[in-house]
Parts: C-alpha cells; sequence; structure tokens
C-alpha cells in the first residue's frame, strides 16, 4: 500500500550520518519494528538537536546532506524512521544500502542538488518548515511563515514503481 | 568495447530489467545470520510466504551474538535456527561449529568466481575477493532473496583502483585499504564496485584479499572484487578437485571472469604503496586515516583482534609473532576471537592461543561479539579500544567509546605497549 509522504520537517545539518546514528546497534536484539521507535536518533549528537525533542516527533520528513545513511546494511535505520511516521528523506546523496532499503519500503529518499538542499535549510531560518510532496508532478513543495520554495526532483521508474506498489515484496511478488 | 568482471557477472545473471538500467539478478548465494534475518522470516510468515527458493543456496550462521547472551538474542538464535531446520537448509552453523559470517561462508569453499551473493550484512562485500559479485543488502532484498532467489541492482559503475609497487616488511592488507580509504573518502565509492588490481593485489594471499574486499563498504563501495587466479584456485581446490581435471583448467574456466583490457572504468585510482607506513584511524570515520609514528603514544584501555576484516589465521600468526614472549601492558585488556572454529583449532594447534594468553589475552569463541558493541568486550564511555575491525563510528563498540582501526600487528604492538605503537620498532 502506499505510504503517506510530506509534513514538517527536521533540519539535520550534516553530512554522512550513519546507521549507528540512526539506530545504535544494541537494539537490533529486537524482532519488530515497532519495539524500535523510542530510539531514533538516540546517538546522534548535532548541535541543537534533541532525540527526544518535540521537533523530532513531530516531524514526517527529514532533511540532511551528503551520503546519508552510511555504514551498516540494518534496514532498522528505515524502519525506525518509518514507525515514527518519517517516509520522506531529503538529502544530497545516500548510501547505497539505505537508499535501497527506503525504497524497498516503499518510502521515499529524495536525492537533490547541494543549491536546492542549501535553499531548503536556508528556508528553515525563517521558521518551522512544511513540506508536501506531489510523487506524480516530482515535486517538492516546502514552506515557511515567511515564504515557500518549489523544487523538481528525479526518481527513477524503478524506484516509483516500489513506492507505488508499496515496497519491493510487493514488486518482486507479482513479476518474479 | 570489453567488460569488467562485474559486468560479465550481472550478464551471466540477469533474469529481468524492468526498466531501463535496473538489472534483477539471479543469485547463486542467499547468506543470513540471526541479527537481519529475523524479521525477514516474521514478514514471509506474516505473508503466508514462509518458504525458500533453493535450500542448497541459502546458507545461515548465527554469529553476531553467540552463544546467546541474554533472552532476546537467544530468541533471534532461535528464530534463525527453527526456520533453517523447517526449511532443511543444508547448511547451517550453530553453537560450537558457528563462526564470523564473512570468514567462515568462504571457508566452506561456497563463494566461486562469477558468483552472485547477497546477504543482510554490509560487509559481504568480502566475498568479491573471490571474483564474485557480493553485495551486502537490507532485510526486504533479502527477504525477496529467500523467497525469489533475485535482487534488483543499477547498472555496476567501477572503479579500477591499481595497487603498485610492493608492501614494505610489516605493512599488511589492512594497512593498504586503510590509506586507499583515507584518500577517496567514505563516499568515494558509493554505489560504485571497487576492482582491486596491480601487483600488490596479485600478490596477496585469499585471507589479505578478503582484509581487502572487507573494506570497501566503508568507501561506501557496494563490492570489492579482485580478479580470480591461481591463488584463488588453489583456496578453492578442496572443494572444486571433483569439478576440474587440473588446477590449471579450473584456472582458464575462472578466467573468462577477469575484465578484460579494453573494459571501460568510471575512475582509474593509482597508489603506489611502496613507501606506506602502517596506518591507524583517529576520528569516528574510517577515512580518518594517519601513518601509525602521528598516533604513536596515544591512549588506549582494550585491544581487540577478530572479526571479518583480521580474525583470520594469516592475522592472529602476525599478532602471535609480535606478542610472542612479551606481556601485554598492565592496564589494557586484550581480548583475540579467531573467526571461525577452523581458525580457532589451527591456532590452538600452532601454538599462537597459548601465545595470546602467556600475554594476557583473554580468547573468545568466534563471534561478532564487540565490533558491533554486543558482547565479549563492550567499552565503557569514555574508553578506547584499539581495533582489527572496520568501522570506528561513534559508539560502535559501545557508547561513548572510541575505536582505532589498525592492523593485527599494531594492535598487537599496541597492547604491549599500552599505547599506540609501531609493531616494528618494539
Ligand atoms: S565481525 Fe563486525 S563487521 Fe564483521 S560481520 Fe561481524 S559485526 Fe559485522
Amino acid at each position: 500500500m502506499k505510504k503517506e509522504f510530506g509534513g514538517p520537517a527536521i533540519f539535520l545539518d550534516r553530512s554522512d550520518i550513519n546507521t549507528d546514528e540512526i539506530i545504535p546497534a544494541k537494539y537490533l536484539t529486537e524482532v519488530t519494528k515497532d519495539a524500535l521507535k523510542p530510539y531514533l536518533l538516540e546517538d546522534l549528537t548535532l548541535e541543537g538537536f534533541d532525540p527526544k525533542g518535540e521537533s523530532l516527533q513531530q516531524a514526517r520528513v527529514v532533511v540532511t546532506r551528503e551520503n546519508f545513511g552510511c555504514g551498516s546494511s540494518r534496514e532498522h535505520a528505515p524502519w525506525v524512521f518509518e514507525v515514527n511516521g518519517i517516509h520522506t528523506i531529503i538529502a544530497e546523496s545516500y548510501a547505497r544500502i539505505f537508499r535501497q532499503n527506503m525504497f524497498n519500503g516503499g518510502m521515499l529518499a529524495i536525492e537533490l542538488p547541494k543549491a536546492d538542499i542549501d535553499r531548503l535549510f536556508a528556508l528553515q531560518r525563517s521558521g518551522s518548515v512544511e513540506i508536501s510532496v506531489d510523487l506524480e508532478q516530482q515535486n517538492v513543495l516546502a514552506r515557511s511563515s515567511a515564504r515557500q520554495e518549489s523544487i523538481p526532483f528525479e526518481i527513477s521508474p524503478f524506484d516509483k514503481a516500489l513506492v507505488t506498489a508499496g515496497g519491493w515484496v510487493e514488486f518482486a511478488d507479482a513479476r518474479y | 568495447m570489453g567488460k569488467t568482471i562485474a559486468e560479465k557477472i550481472f550478464d551471466a545473471h540477469l533474469r529481468d530489467e524492468p526498466f531501463a538500467g535496473t538489472y534483477v539478478l539471479d543469485l547463486d548465494r542467499v547468506l543470513c545470520h540471526e541479527i537481519t534475518t529475523p524479521v525477514a522470516i516474521a514478514d514471509l510468515e506474516w505473508r503466508g510466504k514462509d518458504r525458500v527458493f533453493d535450500n542448497t543456496k541459502i546458507k545461515a550462521v548465527i554469529d553476531h551474538v553467540t552463544p546467546a547472551k541474554d533472552s532476546k538474542t537467544a530468541m533471534q538464535a532461535k528464530i534463525l535456527r527453527d526456520w533453517a531446520h523447517r526449511h532443511e537448509l543444508h547448511d547451517f552453523f550453530d553453537v560450537g561449529r558457528n563462526g564470523v559470517c564473512h570468514a567462515l561462508f568462504p571457508e566452506k569453499g561456497y563463494i566461486r568466481p562469477g558468483f552472485t551473493v547477497i546477504m543482510g550484512d554490509s560487509h559481504t562485500c568480502t566475498h568479491g575477493a573471490f571474483g564474485a559479485f557480493a553485495a551486502g543488502v537490507g532485510t526486504t532484498d533479502l527477504e525477496v532473496g529467500i523467497l525469489k532467489g533475485v535482487c534488483a541492482f543499477r547498472k555496476p559503475r567501477t572503479i579500477r583502483v591499481n595497487l603498485n609497487g610492493t608492501l614494505a616488511a610489516g605493512v599488511y592488507a589492512k594497512d593498504a585499504i586503510l590509506h586507499v580509504i583515507g584518500q577517496i573518502g567514505v563516499n568515494g565509492a558509493t554505489d560504485r564496485i571497487l576492482e582491486f588490481r596491480g601487483p600488490i593485489v596479485e600478490a596477496m594471499s585469499m585471507e589479505a584479499r578478503m582484509t581487502l574486499s572487507n573494506m570497501a563498504i566503508e568507501a561506501g563501495g557496494t563490492s570489492g572484487l579482485c580478479l580470480p587466479d591461481m591463488t584463488t584456485v588453489d583456496y578453492l581446490w578442496p572443494f572444486i578437485q571433483d569439478d576440474f581435471p587440473s588446477r590449471e583448467s579450473a584456472l582458464e574456466e575462472y578466467r573468462k571472469w577477469c575484465s578484460d583490457d579494453d573494459a571501460h572504468y568510471e575512475q582509474v585510482l593509482d597508489f603506489d604503496l611502496s613507501g606506506l607506513e602502517p596506518q591507524v584511524t583517529y576520528g569516528y570515520k574510517p577515512d580518518c586515516v594517519k601513518p601509525v609514528e602521528e598516533m604513536a603514544g596515544s591512549r588506549i584501555d582494550q585491544v581487540y583482534i577478530g572479526t571479518c576484516t583480521n580474525g583470520r589465521i594469516e592475522d592472529l600468526r602476525v599478532a602471535a609473532a609480535v606478542l610472542k614472549g612479551r606481556k601485554i601492558a598492565d592496564h589494557v585488556r586484550g581480548i583475540v576471537s579467531p573467526a571461525t572454529p577452523k581458525i580457532f583449532s589451527e591456532a590452538l594447534n600452532e601454538g599462537i592461543i597459548q601465545v595470546f594468553m602467556d600475554a594476557g589475552f583473554c580468547v573468545t569463541n568466534p563471534t561478532c561479539g564487540a565490533c558491533l558493541g554486543m558482547s565479549n568486550g563492550v567499552l565503557a564511555e569514555g574508553e578506547v579500544c584499539a581495533s582489527t575491525s572496520n568501522r570506528n563510528f561513534s559508539g560502535r563498540m559501545g557508547k561513548g567509546g572510541m575505536v582505532h582501526l589498525m592492523s593485527p600487528a599494531t594492535a598487537a604492538a599496541s597492547a604491549v605497549a599500552g599505547v599506540i605503537a609501531d609493531a616494528r620498532s618494539l
């Protein structure tokens, strides 16, 4: 089933945020996705970021920099976002496995050039940002109380098909 | 135009191209461990599709936390064990016969040149040392691999890494790969395949090549391939001798996977490693790399020798040669974990285990253990570990702990000195 995309955004202003920071290995003993919920980004140290804070709890979109999700193959990383209602990540680039895991789970890992990511970060300086995603038109609309940015994005037909199908298991099961 | 080894493997395994540039490959091996597989198993059950595509091609091991340390890890092991038995997997490795996946599966002869291999583990790239396309994947890819025997990849883009010159005495594959990662960065090979070439790679043993390929992912690489040659054939010979009349004929067969001379590479990187010094990491990313002399004297609390990077017999031999007749520093905790039972027994027979024990090391059973901070040597806040593993992320071996990556020789020397030290000047 296709997921919901968009909502309030949280901004993580750093490159190379790794899977151990997203969900520490000690929680990998959990065998359900829901059990991961309280631990999202628990080990991320970043100025102004509080893993227990309200802005993370309300967030439905993450905006960040380069090579997001590098390190381990653990799908617990996308899952911990998923169970916290975050189905959309917007970054300059991703680690391959993390990116694939997002689409395999029917979620969106949108890649934008640095200039566009900079525009989103600039927008955030004028207040909290709400993002909506138009998958058909391949467009991101980001709004703060002051102004808005409309940014088109690229997505491969395969990734789009995964999102539409609800994930890779659904896609593969119907086809192979 | 010629083809790279990865392109040849893709061509030979192509099941489907649902969209231009998306390649769905048939898989020769789907490897499983108890951390990432249980959720895939649970999901298959939930979907009413608790099946496996081929119980001879799926191999499973309990390796990350073993023997189980608590009820939760016992349950993960149980889920994998019950599933393996339910589907009559031919090769499943439980307590006593289990070892670190990326050391165990090659040692059993499961990986062959030209194979496609996936596992729910990022260091699956290790198996590229055999000239296989081996990639770490997430649980959903694993799940589809188990059910359908396929996995989707983008068109392979290869960076050829030529390791030229010769490694000086006391400088190892670990130093070479740390140096390469230090140069190209943790994002330097993202979504790319690394092809390791050059006289240094040709001269390496399979163990050393596995160390090299193991860390491809630390530069973001999907897989790290070495071309099959006589070293590959010699290693595999006990497993393939019934398939080929001679080693030469096996080599001829495997050579067909080698990259063509006129193959296209996205990038070709040349490294002359003749003057390379032993390398050590300093920060929380594997590309924070310095020569050992710049790190010498740094405080450590623990030394960890083992893992899928450097827990093989050659690694233990190197470390034992440094430790022989010496004691580790009083304030240092030394932990060694031979990566498989076979390696453990070899080390026992060669007297290596005794050397470690005489030096003051704790010898653990084969397991990932402290490498990912789950058992057998987790660090306390503020503690520092000199480790032969592959990942130094903040908190990797325990919240608030720090990890310095290095070769087994450097780790052993550091255990003796009580601070980071160069084995050549001990
Ligand atoms: S030894 Fe460490 S890096 Fe290797 S598979 Fe185990 S946890 Fe992963």
